[in-house]
Formats: structure tokens, C-alpha cells, sequence
């Protein structure tokens, strides 16, 4: 624990070896490519596959209609909506499924996509959420029998009468209306499956970008059991992934088509689609229209918040929140500060869009919560005339107030966020900056610093109120150590990238005294690993990792009954140290771990199981809390707009570390996906619903060169009730980023009254911003 | 994404290009770095049923100086550009532009003729050829013409080269003494096509009287465009801070810029006035160094 | 219409049947199953695909196969030799300089080219050398830190320090 170990498996990506899905290859693979509507809602009134049929090497194209005649033209989503998989009549966003084109290679699939005619009649889509529900919007779920609007649910916590009247009385009460907006998590390996069905087994293998394989499993069972791909019957193999983020979590409608035609075929078949497929189908993340205010007094003393939320989830809802929260962990936004009034809704619509809400390296809609509590609360310290981290030093959550119960229901498990400002502060040099900010708008010059002090919600989740389609959120681990010492350990999560293979090592070195180079860590085939939920929302540290450490402690109550009997000494005579077990005052008579796993295979007591192994499903008794103090500086050109990152200091506090090279690793890689929504990306549309950048020529994510030096550094706050006292890591830095650097942005831009701005910020925008205020 | 089918030569020399264009007209398409034409060639923008990749004819990849000229071949890339000692000492217009065009390994196979033979108003080097009131050599069966650049473009991907011919060199005029120049784009993001950008060279005499003025503009106008009346107010003058800020203000002016995620026609303009006037400036400091 | 081209992969001649418009990239991943070069975009943004042509770094989704004909292309899998790791491909793992490891083989060799012309370079020089590549994980910081702790390999200097800076 503590110990920067070098990845184990880096051995294999720095040489090429990483094997991923499209590096699949087998014996008489098809090809599927995706014939994709260029309208946003659109009547299909004919599909004509007659030239595409006659091109060499393409063999089928297939619309709804077919899939229609197995009942597989529709899927759930993980909201228990519905989804097509393809449309049998009506396309309801651009870029959307319309047919697959099967050939023998990538190419001739290519030519057979351009070569499909399609006929269409378009319609006036609904692309605004505000407008969605205006009287005269068009109905676009007419599929749902009796559905009457675009209205998808309602969703409230808090006091509802207790916040009127504490606005209504309040002495300063802040609003500002924020879009945290529609974008993606653009994994640099686009998604991808190889569907592979043995028709005299009946058996099918599936090889696809998943961040969780079970789910899939379950999930494919549920649609195609009618057909006879039942659970037992079908295996998700998820190989390594280039990144997933939480965009390879939901099922998409090209890896159905695949399993379809392959079952229906009887060969393998590939999917993967473009970057710009990508882009502009996959499940986005974000768009929510937040109405935020706070209420509190003159001096400073926060009193209460209210967010109103308009959620656009596009043509269904298939975000990937746990069944029981709509809106996922919105309900944290009251953020790290101690106060008991707030009053939180939601609506969300249905619009001409591609649908998701994906928890895009987020905690299921934590990120923006954040950006509402830490934008709101800077638009109050601006209101009153306080310093910013002056303010939040007043309003924090005492550490000696944890566990914490937050009026949404939530209790934090531990936190000491005065000392994570404090360290930010101390290693940005904020008093000084402070003076330089003074002079530099005496000479009218813009400089801003930002700061955001966010509190996350991580580790979902305790089965009593967490699961997706009904499946509990606990996760998985199974250690089994071979007769020589050395272990193999499976897991129900699924690493993109996270390093599980190292960390997970570590905690079971840590906990059992075999080194972790001897302990291999696998993931990612339900044939071999134990059910869990996957990887997402940085829940595989509080779930598999605390589910590793106590398969590791039930190994080593047998190693310490196996000592005993090997030292002829009770139990409770030995002691432990890792890696081996002693004699109470007599450390020369003691048994490593490695003798005592021999024993177990070749010399256990009489009545004892014989081997070494150990399965645990670990249901986390809470969620976990981490937090951070952020602090941005950045200089903006008034002629220009343009913005320079100056600095940016990041303190985190995600518990005890386990890794600290892979934790401080996993924080820049968060903070540049930060600073990606806050600057850069956004998925645009017109009012006709055309994506207006759906290729990475124009969604901008940053390149080395906008992404800034990261500083970063910790706090240690131990989660009282994980067995090792970690909390996860992984999206903090995503969720924390953006309102640093927002905040940030409008303090520097504060002199000419500009209170708000929607992320991301541009220099086209900040430019407009002060033309406006005739600044320039 | 993947190119419709095409057939493919690599001529060995510029007849045999000739030949190969008298064969295939319309049809074919000349292949230098590829870096426009391949990318439109996989989203099925452009399907040309035949390539002629000119990339085996030797004697077109020069960067020299020669009777009064820069000469350019056309085969020279983005990088020999930015690994040529001429050009890093004497040309700094030239490190400006390549610096924010795309990236490395995209310079390494983009030329600079292609770039202008592209005729798109958001590559980098039209406006600066226009600073630098470049000639562009074009070759035939028939033989050799120039034509200076201010009548090379005209329009959206149309040029004054035909079918049968081929962008064989670029001069530039070797610069006077008291000579300077600088070019700089606004981008979203390195490697993006410019938000706005402007190229100046500028030539002062002894007395800092202005006696040439050369103003292109990037991105802002459906073909590239030369600032005319920008340079016009300069040429003549001592080069105070009010001629600067009508040079910026004439350029905005003369400038079509479109509306779309980069910015707002509004904003496009008032980015020409500053890039021009900074760009002036700092023109200016080199001249005088 | 197919054509025959010989190309050499690291070092290693192979003739081929390809159409004209083959992709390089789909070549190398595809006919001679070197699948370390990736594919990360359809705009020839990521650099996932990047090889070296000729000792040149280039995008070899935006390169024809046929126009490899008679050269010489180097790709992730020929980097370490017989007597080791690539003093990048160390400083990737010493430094901790991937995650996913997507976007790495490209990383990695377009790093090689820069670091030809440039045995000693700066931050910034090292962040607008790799501006054609993409990394949706790491956040760079660790990228830069590897390419660093390669030239002082292969500058024979002593190697910074890998331990995280995580005050
Ligand atoms: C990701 C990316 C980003 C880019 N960013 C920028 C940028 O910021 N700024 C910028 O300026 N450019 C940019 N480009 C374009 C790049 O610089 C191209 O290389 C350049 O525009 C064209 O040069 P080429 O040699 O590649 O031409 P090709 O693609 O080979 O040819 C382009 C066109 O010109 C014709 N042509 C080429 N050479 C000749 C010739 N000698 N005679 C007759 N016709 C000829 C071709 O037939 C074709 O129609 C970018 C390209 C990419 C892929
Ligand atoms: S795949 Fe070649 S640049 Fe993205
Ligand atoms: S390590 Fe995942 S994209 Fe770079």
C-alpha cells in the first residue's frame, strides 16, 4: 500500500501487444457497416438495398423489418426505457441506425453502405428541451401506447416549503440559469464487438468494448432468450479496452444487429464503428439545463440552495443511473458546505437526439451537481464581496462533524476539507496571486482564479438502494493461489485502463504477503471471473477492491488455522505479519504464506477443505465521499478572448492510497477531461437537428498542447467503512475541473459585471461576453 | 472511412504525368502529400477515378535561393520547411505558419504546392504567398506559364491550374534589407484550421518609411484574400500607430468571413483587426533587427 | 485492379496484392496482422495510426499502402530489440505514461521521430511535437515526464527521477 508499483500491464501496450476488439480476427469473419439517417426525424418510406446486394463481397442488408420478424427491432435501455435497434418506420435522430450492410470484408461493407437508397420523409423535429413540451410539440414516442407528451419523469428531494421560505426571506439570494452541455466521452478506441455464434453448440461468444461484461450477459439474455440465447448459453468476453469512461457501458444497437446476424448466418461477425459514429450516436454525457440559486447572509453564511433541472435525453432515456435515482447522484449538489435547506427537481424530456445521459467519468450526474454548488457559491462570494476561499472556509463541513448527514439523505463518511484548501492554497501561493490579480485590473489587465471544493459520492452502491435493471451493485473477487504460492484473481469489474491489474495485486499482496508480481489479476470473461457490475463511476476500488481485500483476509483466516496446525500451536498464539505467521514471542518458529498454501494442497488438517481459495461479493455498507480543492489561474486576452491556462493546482482526498503513480495518473487524465468541457467540447445542433460537429476535426478534445501542466497533490481522509480505507479516485478530477476553470474564467472577467457563462468557454464567447459590456 | 475504388500511377517523371493527365482528364487527380484529398477521398467527398501520385518525380523538392527568388518545389513538405536552415534564418513568416499548421507527422507529408493547389481559403499558406506576392509555376505538354498569386485562386477548390497541368515550383522574391515579416492564426485548438489569420510582410527604408506592404488574410473570405487598402494605407508612410489601426480596420472591412463554430461574422472581423495590427507590429520589430 | 507493392516492415520485406486504395494502416493491422497501430478517428486527428515511413512519422490512415511501395515502414511492434525496451517504450512505463494504452504505439512513434531532431527538447517543444496525437487518458503530464526520461537515456545522461510528484 502506498508504493508506486510499476504497471504490470504496460509490458504488453508499449509493445503492441495489447489485443483489443479490433484486433480480432476469425476464420470467415463478416463485416457489418451501418447504413445511418442523415435526417433527425424522418419517415422511412422505402429502403432499397438492390445495388448495395449486387457489389462483390457484400451478402445481406438488414432493416427493422427483419429483425422485426424475430421480435428484436426493439431493446431496453438501462432505464427500462425502449430503444430500436433498427426502425421498422420512423428514424428519430440523425445519424441513427437504419440498416447493416454484411459483407466479406470492411471494404465492400464501405461500398455497400453508400450504395443502400433510402427514402424519406422528413419531419419537424423537437431539438430544443424547452420546447419539448410546449402544447403543440409533435408526440415522439407514438410507439408508447397512450403517451400524450415529450415528458419523460419528475424527480424531487429536499423541503420544498421550508426553501420558499427561506428565499423569500433570505437577505442575498444568487440565481444564474447554467447549461452544463451535451458531449462526449470519446475514448480514443471507438466502440466495437465480434459477434460469434456456434450454431451446432448454440453457443454464442462475444467479443465487445463493455465496461461490464455480466450486465451484457444478463442483458442479452433477457432480449435474445426467446430465441434461445439463454444466459448459460452465451459468453462476454470484453478484452482490453482503449478507454471506456463510461461510453462503453450501454448496449448500442450495432452490437445487437451483430449477435443477430450471426446468429442468423452462423458466422463470426465484426462491428466497429468510425470516429464520427462515434460521436454522433453513441450515448452523449451531461445536458442538463440547471436553474441554480443560493440563498444566505450578507456576512457570508450559506442558509440554502435550489436547483431546477431540464434534462435532455434525446429520443430515450438511456442513461446509465442506478434503477432507483433518475437523475443519479444529483442529490449531492448541496456540495461540502453545512447547511440543511435545499429543494431539488428534475424533469427530463424527450427531444430528436441521440439518447444516453451516460456517467460520463462521473458518478452518474455528479458533475454537474458540482458545477452548480461551486459555480452558485462563487456567484455568492461575488455577490457579497468575499473572497471565495474565505467563503468556503466559513460554510465547509467540519471534520469533526463526520459522518455528516446532508438534508438530501446522504451521509458522508469523512472529510477534512478545510485542510485540502488550505494545502491548495498554500501551493498555488493564493494570497499572492490575489495581489497580482489587485494590480494587473488596476492596469486592465484580465487575470481570474478559480477555485472549486467538491465533495463526490463514489463506490455504488449498498444493494439496498442500488442496481441497474434490478441487478444489485455489490462487485466481486475470487483469489485462488496454486500449490506453489503464486495466485491467480478474477474479478467481476473491467479495467479501460485503470491499472486493476496492478492495484488489485497490490491490495491482495498487502493483505495476504504474496508479492504482486505473483499474483495475476484477470477481468472481463463471464465464462472465468465472478458476477459483478463492472467499471464505472469509480466504483471498482470500493467495491472489487474492498471485495479482493476480504477474499484476502477469509485466505488468511485458513492460512492462520493451517500455521496453527503446522506449528502445533493454537490459533491464537500466532501473529501475523505479511507474509507470514509467528509464534507469539517466539518469531523463529513461523510458516510463510508460501509453506502454509503448500500445505493446504499437500498437508491440511484432517477435516479441512483442502486448497486455497477464496470468492467474496463485497455490498458496501455506504457510499464513499472523496473530495477535492482545486484552484485555477488563468490569464485572458481582452482583444481576443483567448484564455490561458496558467495554473492549475489540484489537492485530492480519495482515502488511503493504494497506488499513488496510478491514483496521480488517473487525476491528470481526469483533470484534462475537465478542462475538455469547460473550454473545448460540446456536441452542437442545429435546429434541424444536424450535428454540427460530429468528427474530431471540430469536436475539439484537447491535445497535449491545451492541456496544461497538471500540479497535483493529496490529503488523507480514510473512509471509516471500506476495508482498507480508500474511496476511488478516478472522476473526481473530471467533476471538480470544470468549475475551477469557470470560475476562474468569470473572476477574471468580474470587473466588467459578468457573472455567468456557460462552459465551455471560448474565446468567441468570452469575447461576446465583454463586447457586450463594451469592454473591447 | 474508406476511398471508393480508383486506379493509381506513379509516373517517374513530369511527362509521363502529362501524358497520364492528357489521358484521364477530369477524371484524374494529381496526388501530392494527399493530406486534403486522401481525408476527403475516405468521407466520400471527393472519389476520383484516377490518382497520379507525382511523389516519384525527382527535381521537385527543392528549397533554394536562385536568381532573386525563393523557389519552392513542389514536393517540398511542411517539415522540410521547418528543418531548412534558409528558411529558419531568413524566412520566419514561413516558422510561424508551419508551427500552426496541423501537426508533425502531417507536415511531414503535406506539401506546400499542395496547399495552395488545394484553393481553400482555410489553408494557412495562400495568405501567406499573398504577403509575399509569391508567383506560382505551372507546367504542361505545352510548357511553362506563371502566375502571380494574386490571380491564382478562383474560388472554392478552383484554381488557375487546368487538368492538364501541374503546380510545379513556387518563387517568392528574395527580400530586401529592412525586411519583415510574421503571420499568425487564431485556432480552437492546435492543428484547427484558422478561427482568423493574417500574414504581413512589410519593407522600411532607412528612414522606417514603409516601401512595401504585402497583407493576406486566412479563412475569412470564400478565396483566400489579399488586404489591399490595408496595404495601401501603410506603403508611403512612416508607420505610426494610427496607420496600424486603420490597416486592421480596413482589413476587417475588406474581409467576407462566414458565421459558423468558430465565430460570428462580427467576431471574425474584429479578429482580422487585431491579428493584422499585431502581425504589423511584429513585422515591424523583425525589419528592424 | 490490384497491384502489386513490396514494402518492408521493420525491417522485413513483404510484396503484396493490394487496391489502390487500401489504407496503410488496414495493410499493416490487417494483411501482415501487426495490430499495434491503431485506429483512432476518421480524420486523420489522433495519431493512433502513426508509423514511421522512411524514418518519418505519418498518420497511416491517411496514407496509402501503394505509396509505401519500396519503402520502409516501422511500427510499434519493431522498437525493442534483442537487447531490450526502446528507451521510450521504458520511460512509458517508468513514468507511468499510459493508461488504456490506445493511443501509446502511436505515441511512441512519433516520439521516436521527434526525439531525431531534437535529442533535448523542452516541455513545450515535447507538447507541440506530440499536438498530432490524441490521449483521452492520461492528461499528458506522464507522456512529456516519459519522452523527458527517454532523451536523457539516449542523450547517455542520467535519467530523472520516476516517483510521482504528488505533494
Ligand atoms: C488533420 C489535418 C489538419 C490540417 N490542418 C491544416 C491547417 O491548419 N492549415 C493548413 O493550411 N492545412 C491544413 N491541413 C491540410 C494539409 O496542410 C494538406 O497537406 C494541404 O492542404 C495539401 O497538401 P498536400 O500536399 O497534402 O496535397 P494533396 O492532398 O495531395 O492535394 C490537394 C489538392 O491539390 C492538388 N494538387 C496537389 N499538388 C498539386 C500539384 N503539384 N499540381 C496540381 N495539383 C496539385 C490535388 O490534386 C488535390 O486536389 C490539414 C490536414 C489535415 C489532415
Ligand atoms: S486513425 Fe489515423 S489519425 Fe486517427
Ligand atoms: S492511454 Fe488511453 S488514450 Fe492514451
Amino acid at each position: 500500500m502506498g508504493h508506486s508499483l510499476k504497471r504490470k500491464e504496460d509490458a504488453r501496450f508499449i509493445q503492441g501487444k495489447g489485443h483489443y476488439v479490433d484486433d480480432i480476427q476469425l476464420p470467415g469473419m463478416l463485416h457489418m457497416d451501418i447504413v445511418r439517417s442523415p435526417y433527425a426525424y424522418a419517415k422511412i418510406k422505402s429502403i432499397n438495398a438492390e445495388e448495395a446486394l449486387k457489389i462483390p463481397g457484400v451478402i445481406a442488408v438488414v432493416t427493422g423489418k427483419d429483425l422485426e420478424k424475430y421480435n428484436l427491432h426493439w431493446m431496453p435501455t438501462l432505464m427500462s426505457d425502449t430503444q430500436m435497434v433498427l426502425p421498422t418506420d420512423t428514424v428519430m435522430y440523425q445519424a441513427q441506425e437504419v440498416a447493416a450492410v454484411i459483407a466479406t470484408d470492411r471494404y465492400a461493407a464501405r461500398d455497400g453502405k453508400e450504395a443502400v437508397m433510402v427514402e424519406y420523409e422528413p419531419m419537424k423535429p423537437v431539438i430544443d428541451p424547452y420546447k419539448s413540451l410546449d402544447p403543440d410539440a409533435p408526440v415522439l414516442r407514438t410507439d408508447k401506447e397512450g403517451k400524450k407528451d415529450n415528458h419523460i419523469w419528475h424527480w424531487e428531494v429536499g423541503d420544498k416549503e421550508a426553501t420558499e421560505k427561506l428565499f423569500n426571506e433570505a437577505e442575498v439570494v444568487v440565481k444564474e440559469q447554467m447549461h452544463i452541455p451535451r458531449i462526449h466521452v470519446s475514448s480514443i478506441e471507438t466502440c466495437g464487438c465480434v459477434a460469434d455464434y456456434d450454431k451446432i453448440n448454440n453457443h454464442l461468444t462475444m467479443y465487445m468494448t463493455t465496461q461490464a461484461p455480466h450486465a451484457i450477459r444478463t442483458v442479452i439474455a433477457l432480449v435474445a432468450g426467446h430465441v434461445g440465447l439463454t444466459e448459460e448459453k452465451v459468453r462476454v468476453v470484453s478484452p482490453d479496452i482503449g478507454g471506456g469512461f463510461g461510453g462503453k457501458v450501454p448496449v448500442y444497437p450495432g452490437y445487437v444487429i451483430a449477435i443477430a446476424v450471426s446468429f442468423l448466418v452462423g458466422k463470426p461477425v465484426k462491428w466497429v464503428e468510425d470516429r464520427s459514429e462515434n460521436l454522433q450516436a453513441d450515448s452523449f454525457a451531461r445536458d442538463y439545463h440547471i436553474t441554480a440559486e443560493m440563498a444566505g447572509t450578507k456576512d457570508g453564511k450559506i442558509l440554502g440552495t435550489r436547483f431546477k433541472i431540464l434534462a435532455d435525453h434525446g429520443y430515450t432515456d438511456a442513461a446509465a443511473n442506478p434503477s432507483k435515482f433518475p437523475t443519479g447522484m444529483f442529490s449531492i449538489g448541496t456540495g461540502s458546505y453545512d447547511y440543511q435547506t435545499t429543494f431539488m427537481e428534475a424533469d427530463a424530456v424527450y427531444t430528436n437526439k441521440p439518447p444516453g445521459g451516460v456517467a460520463y467519468r462521473c458518478s452518474f450526474r455528479v458533475t454537474e451537481a458540482v458545477h452548480a454548488i461551486e459555480r452558485i457559491t462563487d456567484r455568492f462570494a461575488l455577490e457579497i464581496g468575499k473572497d471565495p476561499a474565505q467563503l468556503r472556509m466559513e460554510n465547509f463541513i467540519k471534520k469533526e462533524d463526520f459522518p455528516w448527514k446532508s438534508p438530501t439523505g446522504w451521509e458522508y463518511d469523512s472529510g477534512d476539507y478545510h485542510a485540502g484548501l488550505k494545502k491548495a492554497m498554500e501551493v498555488v501561493g493564493y494570497d499572492e496571486l490575489r495581489k497580482e490579480q489587485a494590480e494587473k485590473r488596476k492596469r486592465g489587465e484580465l487575470m481570474g482564479i478559480g477555485i472549486s471544493t467538491f465533495t463526490e459520492i463514489v463506490g455504488a452502491g449498498p444493494s439496498k438502494d442500488f442496481d441497474i435493471l434490478g441487478i444489485k451493485m455489490f462487485d466481486s473477487a475470487e483469489i485462488r493461489v496454486h500449490p506453489t504460492g503464486k495466485a491467480i484473481a478474477r474479478f467481476g469489474t473491467k479495467s479501460q485502463g485503470q491499472g486493476h491489474e496492478t492495484t488489485y495485486a497490490q491490495i491482495i499482496a498487502e493483505e495476504l504477503g504474496i508479492p504482486a508480481e505473483h499474483i495475476q489479476v484477470e477481468e472481463g470473461d463471464t465464462d472465468t471471473a465472478p458476477y459483478g457490475l463492472g467499471t464505472y463511476a469509480s466504483r471498482s476500488t470500493p467495491t472489487a477492491g474492498a471485495a479482493a481485500a476480504v477474499a484476502a483476509r477469509k485466505l488468511r483466516d485458513k492460512a492462520r488455522k493451517i500455521a496453527a496446525y503446522l506449528l502445533e500451536v493454537s490459533e491464537d498464539d500466532l501473529e501475523w505479519e505479511p507474509g507470514k505467521f509467528f509464534v507469539k514471542g517466539a518469531p523463529e518458529k513461523s510458516k510463510t504464506i508460501q509453506e502454509i498454501v503448500f500445505a493446504a494442497y499437500t498437508n491440511h488438517p484432517q477435516g479441512m477443505e483442502a486448497g486455497f481459495e477464496a470468492t467474496h461479493y463485497y455490498d458496501p455498507p455506504n457510499l464513499t465521499f472523496p473530495s477535492g480543492a482545486y484552484i485555477c489561474v488563468v490569464d485572458v486576452d481582452k482583444d481576443t478572448g483567448e484564455i490561458k491556462v496558467r495554473r492549475f493546482v489540484a489537492i485530492d482526498d480519495c482515502g488511503n492510497i493504494i497506488n499513488p503513480m496510478i491514483v496521480q495518473g488517473q487525476v491528470h487524465g481526469g483533470l484534462t477531461q475537465g478542462i475538455a468541457p469547460a473550454m473545448y467540447e460540446e456536441l452542437v445542433y442545429d435546429e434541424d437537428g444536424n450535428i454540427l460537429n460530429g468528427t474530431f476535426m471540430d469536436y475539439l478534445v484537447p491535445t497535449a498542447v491545451e492541456s496544461p501542466s497538471w500540479e497535483t497533490g493529496h490529503t488523507v481522509t480514510p473512509s471509516p467503512h471500506h476495508p482498507i480505507g480508500a474511496k476511488g479516485v478516478g472522476e473526481s478530477p473530471t467533476v471538480g475541473a470544470p468549475p475551477a476553470i469557470a470560475n476562474a474564467i468569470v473572476d477574471a472577467l468580474a470587473p466588467y459585471g459578468i457573472t455567468h457563462l456557460d462552459i465551455p468557454i471560448t474565446p468567441y464567447k468570452v469575447w461576446k461576453a465583454l463586447r457586450e459590456k463594451g469592454a473591447n | 472511412m474508406i476511398p471508393a475504388t480508383f486506379d493509381y500511377a506513379a509516373p517517374a517523371s513530369l511527362e509521363e504525368a502529362f501524358s497520364l493527365l492528357e489521358q484521364h482528364g477530369d477524371e484524374a487527380k494529381i496526388l501530392a502529400g494527399g493530406h486534403s484529398l486522401i481525408p476527403m477521398m475516405k468521407l466520400r467527398f471527393a472519389s476520383p477515378e484516377f490518382l497520379i501520385d507525382i511523389n516519384n518525380i525527382p527535381g521537385l523538392a527543392h528549397i533554394k535561393e536562385e536568381d532573386g527568388y525563393l523557389k519552392i518545389g513542389a514536393l517540398a513538405r511542411e517539415a522540410d520547411l521547418e528543418h531548412s536552415e534558409l528558411i529558419r534564418s531568413k524566412y520566419p513568416i514561413f516558422m510561424d505558419a508551419t508551427k500552426l499548421i496541423a501537426d508533425p507527422q502531417v507536415r511531414n507529408m503535406g506539401t506546400v504546392g499542395g496547399n495552395i493547389a488545394h484553393g481553400d481559403a482555410a489553408n494557412d499558406h495562400p495568405a501567406v504567398m499573398m504577403a509575399l506576392r509569391a508567383e506560382v509555376v505551372i507546367s504542361s505538354a505545352e510548357g511553362q506559364r506563371t502566375v502571380p498569386i494574386d490571380e491564382f485562386f478562383y474560388g472554392f477548390y478552383m484554381t488557375a491550374v487546368q487538368p492538364n497541368e501541374i503546380l510545379t515550383e513556387i518563387r517568392i522574391p528574395v527580400p530586401g534589407a529592412g525586411t519583415g515579416n510574421a503571420y499568425h492564426k487564431m485556432e480552437r485548438k492546435v492543428g484547427d484550421y484558422a478561427t482568423a489569420g493574417v500574414a504581413v510582410q512589410l519593407t522600411l527604408d532607412g528612414d522606417g518609411v514603409c516601401t512595401y506592404a504585402g497583407i493576406g488574410l486566412t479563412n475569412v473570405n470564400p478565396v483566400p484574400l489579399r488586404a489591399a487598402r490595408s496595404e495601401e494605407v501603410l506603403v508611403g508612410h512612416k508607420l505610426d500607430e494610427e496607420r496600424i489601426e486603420l490597416a486592421g480596420q480596413y482589413a476587417s472591412e475588406d474581409c467576407n468571413p462566414s458565421t459558423d463554430l468558430r465565430g460570428d461574422e462580427e467576431y471574425k472581423r474584429a479578429m482580422v483587426k487585431v491579428l493584422t495590427k499585431r502581425m504589423i507590429n511584429k513585422a515591424i520589430e523583425r525589419a528592424k533587427s | 485492379m490490384k497491384k502489386q507493392i513490396t514494402i518492408s516492415v521493420n525491417g522485413e520485406k513483404h510484396t503484396l496484392e493490394v487496391e489502390p486504395r487500401e489504407l496503410l494502416v488496414h495493410v499493416i493491422r490487417e494483411k501482415l496482422r501487426l495490430t499495434g497501430t491503431h485506429i483512432g478517428c476518421d480524420t486523420t486527428s489522433c495519431g493512433a495510426c502513426t508509423v514511421l515511413l522512411n524514418g518519418k512519422s505519418i498518420k497511416s490512415c491517411t496514407v496509402l499502402a501503394i505509396q509505401a511501395d519500396g519503402k520502409e515502414v516501422s511500427t510499434v511492434e519493431g522498437l525493442a530489440t534483442a537487447e531490450g525496451l526502446h528507451p521510450l517504450q521504458e520511460g512509458f512505463k517508468e513514468n507511468h505514461g499510459l493508461h488504456c494504452g490506445f493511443c501509446t504505439p502511436g505515441m511512441l512513434m512519433r516520439a521516436v521521430e521527434l526525439l531525431e531532431h531534437n535529442d533535448n527538447p523542452t516541455e513545450e517543444e515535447i507538447r507541440w511535437g506530440i499536438a498530432g496525437n490524441l490521449c483521452r487518458c492520461t492528461g499528458y503530464n506522464n507522456i512529456v515526464k516519459a519522452i523527458q526520461y527517454a532523451s536523457a537515456k539516449m542523450r547517455g545522461e542520467e535519467t530523472p527521477s520516476t516517483e510521482p510528484e504528488f505533494v
